[in-house]
């Protein structure tokens, strides 16, 4: 008696082993620094991911599975991603990963991703010149962002002489190498253009505005177009303010500043100057302000903000969602497939379509900074921008472009050559 | 949209007409539409040039204090705001409201367009104000934003103007009409006067003479201001990077004058002082959290706040570690740079990773502006002063007090000090307090250029070394050239090289000098310089 009793006690226990095993989960990797120097940005990024997931699970997860999500630490530290980016594909076989923040953890991570197949979603915006099989691009490209800007400069606001000010990395300098061909091809001459590169985190701004102010006092009306990074944007502003150069002499349009940066500084001396982005917490749409109202909720905090990135990752995710419903399988090729043409409302009142070259359709807002750390919309485009990997405006990729359906699958095909020039 | 203007400006002409008040027809600023507000706020102008409210009404509009009630529509200003309740007046009648939610009012706001439409129609009316700095502001911005119709009002206010200072801006804008729109001598005459005027603004209309004028003799005198103005301009602009060498100098100064004291006369290296700067920018922070009310004279107590937390850390410092690691330089780096990171994550933990906002007092924000090619930052201005005052005192206290005479004895022969009966340990900690307290209080003054974050210790750490090894070990006067010396020679190159190439170029400089003199610009000289 005793004996059948603990039978059945050891298959009843095996049966639910099977059941719990049968029904097994769908891993999501999340790759984003916590600690160092991006974990700023990073970690919110994260939470965003965490909270989606959450959320995709209270519906029923998808194709009947739950999602797991994976958290993985690669610490700011470049040569860490690929190392972590080869541990979830390999040890904890996760279908599809969210992460990275700078190019250049991008461009580390980009090998590894595409030698073991795996699928990864970059949420930033960033410098373009690249496509990838096996990665979503969901941030904007130089054409959703630093473009559109800069024509606003020049038509709404008449602006004829331009600082492009950078922080010396590789964004900067890709992304001011296209707006100056741009402009140059606009009909700007060289001696309007100043260009202007600083070292992470400077703080010794004294000499540069006052470069840009002299600049900025003879002739034509003057801008900054600013790819400064991080932390060194606040004293960048505060000399400004300090050396009397108001927002409505000489505006700065930012692509690097946005809601959570400004959350942590006195943002009175950069009131009216502008930034440059596909989404603001301020925008007016319902999927906005309920998307507002979950992030609060889930981070216990109504004082954080949501920015573009957030935007931009949930966007992928959804997009994700729907190309694994689809495709009814989360194989990534079938997935990668499916993912081409998906469309997912975005979060200001419009839609966004995953076009052929693994970029999306996003429109572009221009901001002013309010005393109160949010964005007032000035300007958008109207309708959607389709993003553009390769540029138009630079030498060696004006020819190229990007088309991962069949027959040309190539992220890099030379229309003039007609021939694939990167991998396919 | 040009029939929506008029349309909109016969409207605002009938309601004119009709008998409105500045009540009704502030009205038009309840819009969404940038565009109808301009249109709104032009037409004020002229409408309401003597009516006082206008000012104030523009004013609060400027700094977003202007904001309305969506329920009734009526025109508030802000008065104050506690957390979500603002406590606001009616603008109009000036009756006190009682608190409400933030919610129930919308602000008007305004772009940068409308802030310049703004501020020109205030230097409108300011023109003639009784407080001689609205007026030279404006005079000012009228300067800015010329055009012909200015030229009655401009000759109007130069007559009853009677301080020199705004006399001289209203001279230049009325100068610069006749250049412009004057004819033959008249205009011949302006163009010379020019030459004398220093602001941007002139050599814009004097380069636009040069393209346009056909008339010889006026090209040569154009050509002979615009000479004379690019002349003293360049003077002055050596002049400005002569200033800004001197604040990068003063900052190298205040982040080294602690580490001249724990490095130089007490031969520690520690790694952790850039830490001590920072928990110096965090007292500061600390202090205008407590007493927000307090801001403006908030820096002032941080200072001897930031100079006993600092000091008080560094005591604990010296007591726990450095003490028993004394005559080991190896293990004293490497402890210091453990205590570095355990001081960052314990300010982690305590704050959060983010950057913590620091305001700056009323008085130190703008600049002092000599003439319209010079202008010096006043926050720029107050650190130099400062670093100089904190390395007279520290001087001081070294050569002129006993303490100081105690610290120079164990620092150059400690056994003998010991034999004296000078309690060496117990100096040793005095002085690696005041080292850390002095780091403290330039992270005071650096809370004010820089960001506050748990990083701020590490930036400064390098260029801290780098000045008080350049000047000399040991030596607080070499610490002071150094600072001042790499401080200029930084500035100076900085426009040709940029400022990436510029720091390499100080460091590879810095190195060939230590190649060349091993002991820095003054070295010790004597008996117990040999160790």
């Amino acid at each position: 008696m005793k004996k059948t009793f603990a039978k059945a006690i050891v298959a009843s226990a095996l049966v639910s082993g099977m059941l719990v095993h049968a029904a097994d989960t769908i891993k999501v990797g999340v790759l984003h620094s916590l600690s160092g120097t991006m974990a700023i940005s990073e970690t919110t990024l994260k939470d965003t991911v965490l909270m989606l997931i959450d959320e995709q699970n209270k519906k029923g997860g998808v194709l009947g599975k739950k999602l797991e999500p994976v958290v993985v630490d690669p610490a700011s530290n470049w040569p860490l991603f690929a190392e972590k980016m080869r541990g979830l594909l390999t040890k904890d076989k996760v279908d599809v990963t969210f992460g990275c923040w700078t190019s250049v953890s991008r461009k580390s991570v980009l090998p590894v991703v595409e030698e073991l197949n795996g699928l990864l979603f970059y949420p930033v915006q960033y410098e373009g010149e690249e496509s990838s099989k096996n990665v979503f691009y969901t941030g904007a490209a130089p054409n959703q962002q630093a473009i559109p800007a800069v024509d606003y400069l020049m038509n709404e606001m008449g602006v004829k002489k331009w600082v492009l000010a950078g922080t010396d990395y590789v964004y900067p300098r890709t992304t001011n190498k296209i707006l100056e061909a741009y402009l140059k091809a606009k009909g700007v001459p060289a001696s309007d253009i100043m260009i202007n590169y600083t070292p992470f985190g400077h703080s010794d701004w004294q000499s540069i505005v006052s470069d840009i102010k002299k600049f900025g006092s003879v002739g034509a009306k003057t801008a900054v177009v600013s790819t400064i990074n991080g932390d060194a944007n606040v004293p960048f502003y505060k000399e400004l303010g300090n050396q009397g150069i108001s927002s409505s002499d000489i505006p700065v349009v930012a692509f690097s500043v946005g809601e959570e940066e400004l959350s942590g500084l006195d943002t009175k001396p950069l009131v009216g100057h502008l930034a440059a982005w596909n989404y603001f917490q301020s925008a007016e749409s319902k999927a906005n302000s309920e998307f507002i109202k979950t992030w609060k909720e889930y981070i216990k905090d109504t004082k954080r903000v949501t920015n573009d990135p957030m935007e931009a990752t949930y966007i992928g995710f959804k997009m994700w969602v729907k190309a694994v419903e689809k495709a009814g399988t989360t194989n990534v090729d079938k997935v990668a497939d499916a993912m081409i043409g998906m469309e997912v409302p975005n979060l200001t009142g419009g839609t966004a379509k995953m076009l052929k070259n693994h970029h999306l359709t996003k429109p572009v807002l221009i901001g002013e900074i309010q005393e109160d750390g949010q964005f007032e919309t000035v300007w958008e485009t109207d309708g959607e921008i389709a993003g553009d990997a390769w540029s138009d405006f630079l030498p060696g990729s004006k020819d190229l472009i990007s088309d991962w359906t069949k027959p040309m699958n190539c992220g890099s095909y030379n229309t003039v050559t007609k021939k694939c020039v990167g991998a396919k | 949209m040009k029939i929506i203007k008029i349309i909109l400006l016969n409207l605002l002409m009938l309601s004119i007409a009709l008998g409105a008040s500045l009540e009704e027809d502030s009205k038009g600023l309840l819009t969404k539409s940038f565009k109808k507000k301009q249109i709104t706020i032009e037409k004020l102008t002229i409408n309401y040039k003597n009516d006082e409210r206008l000012e104030s009404l523009l004013q609060k509009m400027l700094v977003g204090e202007l904001l309305y009630l969506k329920k009734d529509k009526s025109i508030v200003s802000l008065e104050s705001k506690k957390e979500d309740e603002y406590l606001t007046k009616n603008f109009f009648t000036n009756k006190d409201l009682e608190t409400k939610s933030k919610y129930d009012f919308k602000k008007i706001k305004i772009n940068n367009k409308l802030r310049s439409v703004i501020k020109s129609s205030l230097a409108k009316i300011n023109l003639f104000s009784s407080d001689i700095d609205t007026r030279f502001k404006s005079a000012k911005n009228l300067l800015n934003n010329l055009d012909k119709e200015n030229e009655a009002l401009l000759n109007e206010a130069l007559i009853a103007e009677k301080d020199d200072d705004v006399k001289e801006v209203l001279e230049e804008a009325s100068t610069i009409l006749i250049a412009k729109y004057g004819t033959g001598n008249q205009k011949l005459e302006a163009v010379k006067k020019l030459g004398d005027f220093l602001s941007p603004k002139s050599l814009e209309i004097l380069n636009e003479i040069k393209e346009t004028s056909t008339d010889k003799e006026i090209q040569i005198a154009t050509l002979k201001s615009i000479a004379s103005i690019e002349t003293s301009k360049s003077f002055y602009a050596i002049l400005e990077k002569a200033f800004f060498g001197l604040s990068m100098g003063s900052v190298l100064l205040l982040a080294a004058i602690g580490l001249a004291v724990t490095f130089g006369v007490m031969k520690v290296i520690n790694m952790a002082h850039g830490e001590l700067i920072m928990i110096g920018a965090y007292t500061t922070y600390t202090i205008q959290q407590i007493m927000p009310g307090l801001i403006e004279y908030s820096i002032i107590i941080a200072i001897p706040a930031a100079f006993i937390v600092s000091g008080l850390v560094g005591i604990l410092i010296e007591r726990l570690v450095i003490r028993h690691l004394y005559g080991r330089p190896l293990e004293t780096l490497l402890a210091t740079f453990g205590i570095s990171l355990i001081l960052q994550q314990v300010v982690r933990s305590i704050y959060s990773p983010l950057n913590q906002e620091v305001k700056t007092p009323e008085w130190m924000s703008g600049a002092l502006e000599i003439n319209s090619a010079l202008s010096l930052t006043y926050n720029r201005l107050y650190i130099i002063v400062f670093a100089i005052i904190v390395f007279l005192l520290v001087l001081f206290i070294l050569n002129k007090t006993s303490l100081g005479l105690k610290v120079r004895a164990v620092s150059q022969n400690r056994e003998i000090a010991r034999a004296m009966g000078i309690k060496a340990s117990w100096i040793d900690a005095i002085t690696f307090g005041i080292g850390s307290g002095i780091a403290g209080v330039a992270g005071v003054a650096l809370s004010q250029l820089t960001n506050v974050g748990p990083n701020l210790g590490q930036a400064y750490i390098v260029d801290s070394f780098m000045v008080v090894v350049f000047g000399g070990v040991g030596n607080l006067w070499g610490t002071l050239i150094a600072a001042f010396t790499l401080g200029e020679i930084n500035k100076f190159i900085e426009p040709i090289s940029g400022a990436v190439l510029a720091k390499v170029i100080i460091l590879v400089f810095i190195i060939l000098f230590i190649q060349k003199k091993p002991r820095g610009l003054f070295p010790k000289k004597g008996r117990d310089a040999e160790d």
